[in-house]
């Protein structure tokens, strides 16, 4: 019998740690003990992008989308809707619905994305070679190996208007061009999948969903420009990701597609994995080539670029990964096709990873364009519980806040740094009004700070002392005069800083003290932090009108600063108090205030 | 699996896509349901599932979804099918077999052109809102 049912579990890593893998253990062990192994087939795909409604499972051709499954549900799944073809509505995303009609398109998160990237993650087998290429896998290859010479693909790079996803966005075509001029028998073609943004993960859900794009984009690229043999620079922590590039791999040295003389053509180009240690400096490309080489991650001065002598001195083209991707889909469907999506500037679609304070985070693929508003409030459904929308961080720790006046700037490389941000490689990070924006400054410099490579003092001391103000300004001994040291210091390091990690570090402090300061004068003037973040300039008080004396904060209390008596109102011991606000969390009627 | 020339990669895309593109719900405006309720199976159709299936492949029919449902409450005359083509009127057939698949496949979604012997109306119509949708 013919398969008629086709069950796609996500696999990608953040479905795969709420037990996806055993959901589709589950299906196909059910399958098989229902008699329906031979009419369906379960399918363990990339991510979805839903991951705040995670694991995922979707079952076609009824185009069902269940979401929040779990392994026990597999019984109710396969018998419900498989045998009898009723729908699990208590599963389905949308409950109120339950038609046989398209579902994924009814769902807000879906509505505004448009997927070039993401093409194939949550609908193909990542580790099924024959379903990439039933999706027109390895026909841009074909097209490059076959008809095109180094020139055309470049051309075709340069109509397109690809801009590197990685940040920076250089233009695609200039780099390979760079490295295509330059006369030497060895080059190399570098993947760089060492994503390190806190909060990012579209690099690692690409390579989980579709390897084989990241593997064909190489392999163009080393035609193009005479390399043949390209490394890909991931970290030891993404093993699923690493697991199924090395599964595809071989499936593609198995069909000839990568090795020696590939499809028959003569053009050799093998591909190798090197792993890193996760150190955040090793994504900026000079610390990348070092690792490679097997030196310590440390930047190297620019020129000379890695176009012309990068990886063992060699002419070395490195991209990310998300630039990697769109390649084999501007070969196979043209420049021209690609160069209508987006704006005048930048073209084409930039994936995000949406968290935070949101409804719905996840994984998006928007048109450059969008608004921030149409990410923010209707894919990603606006802020959780109800709170007032505060600030989006883009760019990671190199980026900066973005406020509620901009929220209406459409996306694209130039319109996020006029506004004192970045595109940054694509994290994008939500605040509420709880949080308080000195700590959120002060939190992604901790980070920048812990991750520099030490190796040149304005990154090196800069960052330091930027830190050290700002936990200052947070424990309430902040003066006006810090805020002048901060600009000026902030303002050193980026003209000074060897790499990127320096120059853009100081960015989330300029910016929030662009966007915000009067929360930095209520921190240093008043001496109060407006949400309630910076402890040590809190304070929690019982208000007497409200308390009932019911004891429940003296119970509670860790430290027992809080006395009194039933039935009469209880007292706060502010020496004793360590402001955990545990008595706050648990007072019923609400008498515990903060100051 | 031996290494590939271009013709067997050619060759290789062009069968596996025409298997991934049942996957594809967009752009597939005609729907054949196949009542699967327990009354359906217990008359057959599974079969009738499978010939529909079997007979849009051998005729090379890509646009449309097979898919399934459960009871239609026309017990009496199961397997019923309800077949949607655009331009023309939703259908359900009832006392279905493999033959008259076929034929539904020839007729209505080829030729469109109703099958008459085997069409039924949805129970209650009259007095269910929306027409029992």
């Amino acid at each position: 019998m013919a398969i008629r049912n086709y069950i796609l579990v996500c696999g990608g890593t953040a479905c795969e740690s709420s037990h996806s893998d055993q959901i589709y253990n589950a299906l196909v062990k059910e399958a098989k003990e229902q008699g329906v192994e031979n009419e369906v087939q379960v399918v363990r795909t990339g991510c979805f992008g839903f991951c705040e409604q995670g694991p995922i499972v979707k079952i076609l051709p009824e185009d069902s989308f269940y979401v929040k499954v779990k392994p026990e549900d597999a019984h109710e799944l396969i018998a419900e809707h498989i045998i009898k073809g009723r729908e699990v509505t208590r599963l389905l995303y949308d409950k109120t619905k339950s038609t046989k009609h398209a579902q994924v398109e009814d769902i807000k998160f879906y509505q505004k994305q448009f997927r070039i990237v993401l093409r194939n993650c949550g609908f193909i087998d990542p580790e099924n070679i024959d379903e990439y290429i039933a999706r027109d896998g390895y026909a841009a290859l074909e097209k490059a190996v076959f008809e095109m010479t180094p020139e055309d693909i470049i051309n075709e790079l340069k109509t397109a208007g690809l801009r590197g996803r990685g940040g920076a966005g250089f233009p695609t075509w200039m780099k390979w061009n760079f490295t295509k001029q330059v006369d030497n028998p060895v080059k190399y073609v570098v993947c760089n999948a060492d994503e390190g943004d806190p909060g990012a993960y579209m690099d690692r859900s690409t390579l989980e969903g579709d390897p084989h794009s990241v593997l064909e984009a190489m392999t163009i690229c080393g035609k193009a420009i005479g390399a043949h043999q390209g490394f890909i620079y991931i970290r030891a922590e993404y093993p699923l990701a690493i697991h199924r590039l090395e599964v595809a791999m071989k499936q593609s040295r198995d069909y000839g597609l990568l090795g020696k003389d590939i499809l028959g053509s003569g053009f050799d180009f093998d591909i190798e994995i090197r792993l890193g240690a996760g150190a955040f400096v090793c994504g900026e490309e000079t610390a990348l080539l070092q690792s490679i080489e097997g030196h310590r991650g440390m930047p190297m001065p620019r020129p000379p670029f890695p176009a012309v002598k990068g990886l063992w001195g060699m002419p070395t083209v490195i991209n990310n990964v998300e630039t990697w991707a769109n390649v084999p889909v501007i070969i196979h469907k043209g420049g021209e096709w690609f160069s209508k999506i987006g704006t005048a500037d930048s073209h084409g679609t930039k994936v995000f990873a949406l968290t935070g304070k949101i409804c719905n985070s996840g994984l998006v693929e928007v048109p450059m364009g969008t608004t921030l508003r149409e990410i923010v409030f209707d894919i990603g459904g606006g802020i959780a519980h109800g709170k007032k929308f505060k600030a989006v961080q883009t760019g990671g720790p190199s980026g900066g806040v973005i406020t509620e006046a901009n929220l209406d700037t459409p996306i694209d490389f130039g319109s996020l740094v006029r506004i004192g941000s970045m595109m940054g490689s694509g994290g994008m990070i939500v605040m509420d009004e709880d949080d308080c924006i000195v700590d959120v400054a002060k939190f992604y410099l901790n980070f920048t700070v812990d991750e520099s490579c030490g190796k040149c003092a304005p990154c090196r001391i800069g960052g330091r002392t930027l830190y050290h103000i700002l936990e200052k300004i947070t424990n309430g001994n902040g003066t006006m005069e810090d805020l002048d040291k901060l600009q000026e210091i902030g303002d050193a390091m980026r003209k000074a800083s060897l790499c990127a990690l320096g120059q853009t570090s100081p960015n989330p402090v300029l910016s929030t003290m662009k966007y915000f300061k009067d929360e930095y004068l209520a921190h240093i003037v008043e001496k109060r932090c407006p949400s309630g973040k910076c402890k040590k300039l809190i304070s929690f008080t019982i208000d007497p009108e409200k308390c009932k004396g019911c004891s429940l904060c003296a119970r509670n209390c860790p430290v027992g600063a809080i006395s009194g008596e039933l039935r009469k109102t209880y007292h706060i011991d502010q020496s004793r108090c360590i402001k955990c606000g545990v008595c706050h969390d648990n007072c019923k009627f609400g008498a515990i205030k903060v100051n | 699996m031996a290494k590939m020339t271009l013709e067997e990669l050619r060759s290789l895309r062009n069968r596996k896509q025409s298997d991934i593109e049942r996957r594809e719900v967009a752009g597939k405006d005609c729907q054949v349901i196949v009542g699967m309720g327990t009354c359906g199976i217990a008359a057959g159709a599974k079969v009738v599932l499978d010939a529909f299936l079997t007979e849009l492949q051998a005729k090379g029919i890509k646009d449309v979804a097979v898919t399934q449902t459960g009871c239609m409450g026309l017990c009496y005359v199961e397997p019923t099918v309800e077949v949607i083509v655009p331009g023309m009127p939703d259908t359900i057939y009832g006392k279905v077999d493999a033959a008259v698949a076929a034929k539904i496949v020839q007729d209505h979604l080829v030729d469109h052109r109703l099958v008459t012997d085997h069409i039924f109306d949805r129970p209650s119509v009259d007095i269910m809102k929306n027409g029992g949708r």
